[in-house]
């Protein structure tokens, strides 16, 4: 028999698609008729739409649109207009941040920064639009606004990154650059310039929510199924009448490590984890540069930093004679 | 169970996809620091590189008697304190070391006139001997008593291998097309990353930018300010010495902290000396014969081609495997009587067309 047991769905609906409640009368219609994926009712809702897009979603959309045309544009330009070539190296091409030397500078030339600058403004601006959007579109389902607030988590850490800290540090050059293999060297140069990120105690909270999330979603996902046979998938339920499943996932969790979250807090748990990843992340860059210089060193200072024995090397540079 | 079958190749693919860079053979990892650190090498036995082998002496020493090669020969500026033998047997190695193959002398001298400076190629070879001197002599900090000879980079060729010069002239930096900034190209001198990939003329040349970028005190201050971009320009360093070296980061570098000099290996404080090293030979020697240089012989900026980390290095941690080859050919440190030779001039030769040789070299010696 056909059961809900496996990664991939083995029973899809074939109905007439669900449409949702009825919109408030300021909303424009729901968009696009909904159709059926079988690739995605493997592992999800075979139903595909309706989507909404209303004058946000719109307005998001182009400004992320003419960002993506920006930095895409900007990376085949820098290949000499070569799809073969933009193709080849894609992972490695980017659009970079002004050089050090222009500072904040409002507009700095196209070629040198002036099209990160835009290209980061209509991301930021697209990126915002999908917030306000998520806001409405909760309100308008009578559902809380969780999610758009957990989003507002991510955009904190990624204004600090792109705009809030450039600004603090008064340049530019301090932002990541947008590409693939850029942005992650981007990081690991960052780390090294900064003495150890490693030493950043906000990073290492980051570290404990970001991995804390993936075990507290791999627990909640492995209890949940392991009492699907009594029902527990259907959470909500259990959380206002509580029932067998609960009763047993509860139980297991005390058996083996004596306590357990409850059917509504281990989502709060998860939220807050997930939410903190970030929050606490971006804290981290934004002390970096602007208020600690050296990682390493601070931890040093604060007595934080394993100190391993002295390997009795010495800078070359500061003996006496030494070449330039 | 047909759904999933259905897709099967598409798992499969992207899996192939993921794992296709990875190498499967066989690997080595030894702790080379204190526990805990992460100081080890990991090796795959099957990528280290074979090393040419090492030519042998064309015959053995003798001793170190008779006339100087500065009595009996015209014009030997150089090698003058060798013995006649020494001087012969020197000449008669740099044939196999620069393989001047079938035209032998001639491809440095006129066998008319062995005294003759006409051709260039004598020129550079004189210059390349005070250079191996002056390495053997003034940088043991990094090459100890190993020291160098002619093959330590050129292996057999006319010109090392491993080298660089410029490349062509940069494009317009207001230009959008082909303008990669100096970054985001694949290519060797960085280890195939996105890094900044001037490393050579950046680091190793004239008026070097600052490789320390971490900085040195925990709080900002006004002094010691490197951007981010800066230590991608390190970084981009380190990936060529990485490379040339056959060695990952932790080889000289405690990860905990790169800028830490206490808790460095003592590779660290050798690859320092490298570093200043490899600068003067760029400038003080190779850069202050660009006027000696043929255009063939140079890059497209007219400079020519120069040395990094990889031209003796080839892969290895230490060059031929730490073959002590300069022991069997003292006098190109000095004399075999162990007399300190005096500091080799940092005059440039004459050019054989006269021209004249004062480059930036020569301002980077004098300051």
């Amino acid at each position: 028999m056909a059961a809900y047991q496996n990664i991939f769905t083995q029973v899809q609906l074939r109905a007439a698609p669900e449409m949702g409640p009825p919109l408030p009368w300021a909303d424009s219609a729901r968009d696009f008729k909904p159709w059926y994926s079988d690739l995605m009712g493997a592992i999800g809702n075979a139903q595909i739409g309706p989507f909404y897009l209303g004058t946000l979603g719109i307005a998001s959309l182009f400004c992320g649109l003419i960002a993506f045309e920006i930095i895409g544009l900007n990376m085949l330009a820098s290949v000499n207009w070569s799809w073969v070539q933009f193709v080849r190296q894609l992972p490695w091409l980017a659009l970079e941040p002004p050089a050090p030397q222009y500072g904040i500078s409002i507009l700095p030339p196209l070629a040198q920064g002036g099209w990160w600058l835009m290209a980061g403004f209509f991301l930021t601006t697209s990126i915002i639009l999908w917030w306000v959007r998520s806001y409405n579109r909760a309100r308008a389902l009578g559902i809380g606004t969780h999610t758009t607030w957990a989003f507002a988590s991510a955009i904190w850490l990624y204004l600090v990154l792109g705009f809030i800290r450039p600004l603090l540090m008064g340049s530019w050059s301090e932002a990541v650059p947008f590409g693939v293999f850029p942005h992650l060297d981007w990081t690991a140069a960052f780390s090294i310039r900064y003495g150890n990120l490693f030493y950043n105690p906000f990073h290492c909270l980051s570290i404990v929510f970001l991995y804390g999330s993936t075990l507290l979603f791999a627990m909640h996902g492995a209890t949940i199924m392991a009492v699907g046979r009594y029902g527990g998938e259907r959470e909500l339920e259990h959380i206002v009448d509580r029932g067998t499943a609960a009763e047993r996932a509860g139980l297991f969790w005390r058996w083996t490590m004596g306590f357990n979250a409850t059917y509504e807090s281990v989502h709060r748990w998860a939220w807050w984890f997930a939410v903190l990843t970030t929050l606490t992340g971006g804290i981290g860059i934004l002390l970096t540069g602007t208020v600690v210089d050296n990682w390493y060193l601070w931890a040093v200072d604060h007595h934080y930093a394993t100190i391993y024995p002295d390997t009795g090397v010495v800078d070359p540079a500061l003996l006496p004679g030494a070449p330039k | 169970m047909s759904r999933a079958a259905k897709h099967l190749p598409l798992i499969l693919a992207g899996s192939a996809l993921l794992l296709g860079g990875c190498d499967l053979g066989k690997k080595v990892t030894s702790q080379q620091g204190y526990r805990g650190t992460g100081i080890q090498q990991v090796v795959q036995p099957s990528l280290i590189p074979v090393a040419a082998a090492i030519p042998p002496e064309p015959y053995p020493a003798s001793p170190d008697e008779g006339p100087r090669a500065s009595e009996t020969y015209q014009n030997v500026k150089v090698l003058g304190y060798a013995s006649t033998d020494d001087f012969n047997r020197i000449m008669l190695s740099m044939n196999e070391w620069i393989g001047t193959g079938e035209q032998g002398c001639a491809y440095c001298h006129n066998p008319a006139n062995m005294a003759s400076d006409e051709k260039y190629t004598k020129v550079v070879a004189r210059r390349m001997l005070q250079m191996t001197q002056n390495i053997n002599n003034n940088w043991t900090q990094h090459v100890h008593a190993t020291g160098v000879t002619c093959w330590t980079c050129h292996r057999g060729n006319a010109v090392p291998v491993y080298n660089w010069n410029k490349g062509p002239l940069p494009g317009d930096p207001m230009k959008l097309a082909g303008n990669k900034h100096g970054k985001d190209t694949p290519l060797a001198v960085v280890a195939y990353s996105d890094l900044p990939n001037k490393p050579f003329d950046t680091y190793l040349n004239t008026n070097p930018a600052v490789i320390r970028v971490a900085a040195n005190s925990p709080y900002p201050g006004p002094k010691d300010t490197q951007p981010i971009d800066a230590a991608r320009g390190t970084y981009g360093l380190m990936m060529h010495m990485s490379s040339a070296l056959g060695v990952n980061c932790t080889y000289c570098h405690n990860t905990q902290s790169f800028r830490q000099w206490s808790i460095s290996r003592p590779q660290r404080a050798n690859a320092w000396y490298g570093i200043r090293m490899v600068r003067d030979i760029n400038v003080n020697y190779i850069g202050g014969l660009a006027n000696v240089f043929p255009a063939y012989r140079k890059g497209p900026q007219g400079d020519p081609n120069k040395a990094n980390c990889g031209t003796c290095h080839q892969a290895q941690s230490k060059p031929m495997g730490g073959y002590p080859m300069l022991s069997l050919y003292p006098v190109l440190k000095g004399p075999r009587s162990g007399q300190k030779i005096a500091q080799p001039t940092l005059l440039t030769p004459a050019a054989p067309n006269g021209e004249d040789m004062s480059g930036p070299g020569q301002q980077i010696a004098a300051r």
